[in-house]
């Protein structure tokens, strides 16, 4: 069974995928994510998943089929369009 | 140091100790590379390289009263001077379910023993055994870990009766009822300290090489 590891370097930062590793069930595999990603220090916690229990979306949800550069803001300024925007309501 | 010098029974036990950790860390490393798989080659090898830094910290606890350095005490001794337990020394590399018989069996006696030490009248050692407590938390959860994984099988329940003798020998005759009791186990002969199997030579010939290679220089 694939586990997946996500380690915490500090406190208040963001869980990071560290790597997977393989293990009959959770107790081996909690033990083994600590000697992978926690026996230097390395991190202040972990989260430890089933591969299984991630649903992975891909193509064609997450990726354009039709060509919608429309939706993208690149060399739209919006620094401008916010600040006319701030002083139309008053909130500048 | 302490006020008043420890006395010399309690440094014999804590060198045997020591003893006990420094072998039982180079047996259990002779897994490395050839573990079951990779994460457990990984966890193990970790394990044994934890028995050799509990070694350690005791060796340099013994070196503090009777002079000397960890090394020495280490790997300058003759074979005959060591005072590890017959338990330790055998070879059971390629037979995982022995080797996880004697780390659950091993764990089991160091528990007592480490429990029984966080009480000591010589204060650096209780810090060390409180010390040594809290990592050997971890190797307990391992090692109890595989024998639920392998309980009922059939190599594994005979390495443990075969090994139970060897065990108690790890503890002294006071607290091995305990350790009866914990494992549900009747208490047998044991196999006694101050003898050792046929393979130590062999093992202590390996694990002094290097530094014997040149005699008093710094690693």
């Amino acid at each position: 069974m694939i586990w997946e590891v996500f380690r915490q370097e500090r406190e208040g930062q963001p869980f990071q995928h560290g790597g997977s590793l393989e293990a009959p069930n959770l107790e081996f595999a909690e033990a083994y994510a600590v000697e992978f990603y926690g026996r230097r220090a390395e991190s202040v916690a972990l989260w430890v998943v089933p591969r299984d229990a991630i649903r992975k979306i891909e193509e064609p949800y997450v990726a354009d089929v039709f060509d919608r550069d429309y939706r993208r803001v690149d060399g739209y300024s919006l620094k401008v369009k916010l600040r006319e925007a701030r002083e139309r309501a008053g909130t500048s | 140091m302490s006020a008043q010098a420890p006395p010399s029974a309690a440094v014999e036990a804590v060198l045997a100790f020591a003893d006990d950790e420094l072998v039982l860390g180079w047996r259990d490393s002779e897994w490395t590379g050839v573990a079951p798989f990779l994460e457990e080659d990984v966890a193990f090898s970790s394990i044994a390289q934890g028995e050799i830094g509990h070694a350690r910290a005791l060796y340099e606890l013994v070196a503090g009263v009777q002079g000397g350095d960890a090394d020495a005490l280490a790997f300058d001794r003759a074979p005959e001077e060591y005072r590890c337990t017959p338990f330790v020394e055998l070879q059971l590399v390629g037979d995982w379910a022995a080797t996880i018989a004697r780390h659950g069996l091993y764990e089991a006696a160091d528990e007592i023993r480490v429990k029984a030490l966080m009480e000591s009248d010589w204060p650096e050692l209780a810090g060390l055994a409180a010390k040594m407590d809290r990592e050997e938390t971890y190797h307990r959860m391992h090692a109890s870990m595989w024998l639920e994984k392998l309980a009922g099988n059939e190599q594994l329940e005979a390495a443990l009766v075969e090994l139970w003798p060897y065990a108690l020998g790890v503890l002294e005759p006071a607290q091995r009822p305990e350790l009866a009791k914990l494992l549900g186990r009747d208490e047998v002969e044991a196999v006694e300290r101050g003898t050792h199997t046929e393979g130590f030579a062999a093992l202590h010939e390996e694990m002094t090489m290097v530094r014997r290679s040149i005699p008093g220089a710094a690693w």
